[in-house]
């Protein structure tokens, strides 16, 4: 929990001091709540990917509360925000130290370039952390490399890969993948698939099958769907859930490249309008980079005070 | 590609068009909605801020109120606005005087740079270049490995060596380029997140060694407000000349395209529209700006029907016609050439009007796997005589190409009604039916 905060206050520095600051630097000049603050909040929040339906909310939310509360003081705007903002976020379980099935199978999808295999590195190392066994399953046959990208990571981690040829059929590698993880006893099978964007049907189709694949071994499989969001894609973000969700019943979201910029906003978004858990935040390029999601911290990080920030 | 934009725009839009006059106040609804839309779209809060301000400045005007159509001037004021804010023409690459000319590309992680790589060279291939690619990314797990498949791919030549510098491998690969005949080097170098000050300062080596005569910068356009920023660290950093953005093939960004132009003043010099390596396009503005705007983009239809279609056997084709010779083999090589040029769905959406309705549709393709393989199954002299397929035929070609008998039927009465209708056209004057490239959807 420390070290969640610790990084996600590295990696969030600045989008606080760009978007979320902003915001309280603006609070702090103001004596009146009035629609010239609102605006200026409105603005911010945009601009920070929050997205428009969502801040509409959002701010619909504060307001009614201020009427309720009776609140004049506009610094008291700052602890209803966070407040709505925790809202947002649906309540969650992360498998790790207790797993319910063995093995346990996750199928990490998403579009191109999110970072994927990355993802599934970190979370193979914090499995083997807790001293799981864990078997990869290289099913991203379609891009150039994707699978020797894959053995890279799994000879650092000192773990097993089933893999094919580049191009062949991945719903073969996720059958044997999983009927291998079975097969050695593996507590947890992770398996990559290609990249694809949410449009193409006839991709979407594919992952579909892959699914009905891993079922044919374990009818209960996957267990965990983690869809795999790029910390700094906008309003597009929702699209791409919406897609996933409909095609293979997402269970979490790992949102990826959080150490990079202005962002922490399209989590909100994504919390709000679609209910999908954000699960994993990874915050860094190196194994260990990649935390559970925690909003209250997340939401507490994002407004911390300025005055506090500087003294870290 | 925008559909959502357009979808946005061309409500806000109907709202002046359903009312006979233009007010302050009816502008003011609109351009509501036209900021609603662009922000929904993550164009970037402040360019959308100067967008809303020049459209409003230009509506609210004598030329507006005064004229008879006030819609269509408001969407003339919008498109002209939206062309303007993402640079008037299009701008190509720049060739040195003395070979090689070298191209760096840099962008943020999973924004595209290897496959932009691979299709930057086989379209300069295509105009006549010799290109080599260079395997600059040294972090990355197998990211050489991947250029190098991509190389191998297209018949190629990559240069790649184990070597952890790569600035090093940068400078050995002019060598390597003259010694090898080729006349363009692209760089595909390592990316990271911008604040990344160490991948930065490598950018910077590399330029300052290797003296590029392009650097362009990738952009992912799923990137929401963020994309200003990144922009413009790499810009302050390395003064890139043009953006490449990728991934266009989805749904729903128009938001970098619009930003990145707008806060840069690059140009955006390619687009990246599907993951096979010919999906690349150039990027046209005037086009981009139609597109948005639900006014279809005729021009590049055309574009990729010349460059898929046979001139030769369009000449033949037109013969044919005359003289009511049309077979079910044309009709076969219509079909293959209309799949050189490109995913169906993709090619409605150019076709103006049909934008709007189109937009819901799922094209199926397999409709036309369906139809080539009954022709498949037919014998040549059944293809060029449909009329002798009687009723055990028509089971035995069903059987064939693992259809039903009713989908054999179908398709030779289509073809029928087509014949008819050529004939019928041919009578009209068949002059105006053909235009002279042998364009085949008349």
């Amino acid at each position: 929990m420390a070290a969640f905060f610790h990084k996600l206050r590295q990696g969030l520095a600045r989008t606080k001091s760009q978007v979320f600051d902003r915001l309280s630097q603006i609070i702090a000049t103001r004596t009146r709540i009035d629609d010239e603050l609102l605006e200026e909040i409105e603005e911010i929040l945009i601009t920070g990917d929050v997205g428009f339906d969502t801040t509409l909310t959002l701010l619909e939310r504060v307001q009614q509360r201020v009427r309720k509360e009776r609140c004049e003081d506009p610094r008291q705007l700052l602890r209803l925000l966070k407040a709505e903002i925790v809202r947002f976020f649906p309540p969650m379980k992360v498998w790790e130290e207790q797993l319910p099935e063995k093995p346990f199978v996750i199928l990490v999808v998403g579009v191109n370039g999110t970072g994927k295999t990355t993802s599934i590195a970190k979370l193979t190392y914090r499995y083997q952390q807790r001293g799981k066994k864990v078997l990869l399953g290289a099913a991203d046959t379609f891009r150039a490399a994707a699978i020797e990208q894959l053995g890279v990571w799994a000879e650092r981690l000192g773990a097993d890969v089933i893999k094919h040829h580049s191009g062949s059929d991945p719903g073969a590698v996720a059958y044997d993948t999983v009927q291998a993880a079975v097969a050695r006893g593996m507590d947890v099978a992770i398996l990559d698939t290609a990249g694809r964007l949410h449009t193409k049907v006839n991709l979407m189709e594919e992952l579909k099958k892959i699914k009905r694949v891993i079922q044919k071994v374990l009818p209960q499989a996957p267990h965990e769907v983690l869809l795999v969001l790029d910390g700094t894609v906008g309003q597009n973000a929702l699209n791409q859930a919406r897609n996933f969700v409909e095609a293979v019943g997402v269970t979490g979201i790992v949102l990826t490249k959080l150490d990079g910029t202005a962002k922490g906003g399209s989590v909100i978004g994504i919390a709000h309008q679609l209910g999908i858990p954000i699960k994993y935040v990874g915050l860094g390029e190196q194994m260990e980079d990649l935390e559970v999601f925690h909003p209250q911290t997340f939401v507490e990080g994002l407004f911390e005070d300025q005055t506090v920030s500087e003294n870290r | 590609m925008l559909e959502d934009l357009t979808a946005k725009l061309e409500t806000a839009l109907k709202k002046i068009r359903g009312q006979g006059k233009l007010t302050e106040k009816n502008i003011a609804d609109s351009l509501k909605e036209i900021r609603r839309a662009l922000l929904e779209a993550d164009v970037n809060y402040r360019v959308v801020k100067q967008f809303i301000e020049a459209v409003r400045r230009k509506a609210v005007g004598a030329e507006v109120l005064g004229s008879v159509t006030p819609g269509q001037q408001i969407v003339k004021i919008v498109h002209d606005e939206l062309v303007r804010l993402m640079g008037e023409s299009h701008a190509g690459i720049k060739l040195a005087g003395i070979p090689p000319t070298i191209i760096m590309l840099a962008g943020l992680q999973g924004s595209g740079k290897t496959t932009v790589a691979g299709k930057l060279a086989r379209y300069l291939r295509k105009k006549g270049r010799r290109p080599m690619l260079v395997a600059a990314d040294v972090y990355r797990p197998a990211a050489k490995e991947q250029l190098k498949i991509i190389g191998r791919n297209l018949g190629i030549p990559v240069y790649a060596t184990d070597s952890p510098d790569a600035v090093g491998i940068c400078k050995e690969s002019i060598m390597a380029c003259r010694k090898q005949g080729c006349d363009v080097l692209i760089l595909d170098t390592a990316g990271r997140l911008h604040v990344d000050e160490e991948m930065m300062r490598e950018l910077e080596q590399i330029k300052k060694e290797i003296k590029p005569h392009e650097i362009l910068f990738v952009a992912d356009s799923m990137t929401g407000q963020d994309a200003v920023n990144a922009a413009r660290q790499f810009l302050d950093r390395l003064d890139f000349s043009g953006v490449v953005l990728t991934k266009l093939d989805g749904d729903a960004r128009g938001g970098a395209a619009l930003s990145i132009r707008s806060v840069t003043g690059r140009p955006i010099k390619f687009i990246g529209t599907g993951e096979k390596l010919d999906a690349i396009e150039d990027f046209h503005p005037d086009r981009m700006a139609s597109r948005i705007l639900g006014m279809g983009d005729v021009v590049t239809l055309v574009e990729r029907a010349q460059e898929a279609l046979d001139l030769e056997k369009a000449k033949k084709l037109e013969h044919k016609l005359r003289r009511d010779e049309f077979t079910l083999e044309d009709f076969y090589d219509q079909l293959q050439q209309i799949k050189k040029m490109g995913p169906l769905d993709q090619l409605l959406g150019m076709i103006p009007g049909l934008g709007k309705q189109f937009r819901q549709v799922q094209v199926d393709e397999k409709a036309l796997v369906r139809i080539e393989a009954i022709i498949n199954s037919m014998t040549p002299e059944e293809r060029r005589n449909p009329r002798m397929i009687n009723g055990s035929r028509r089971r035995r070609i069903a059987r064939g190409s693992g259809t039903r008998v009713q989908d054999v039927n179908q398709l030779l009465k289509q073809f029928e009604e087509m014949r008819k209708m050529i004939r019928r056209m041919k009578k009209m004057k068949f002059k105006g039916a053909m235009n002279p490239g042998g364009f085949p959807f008349s």
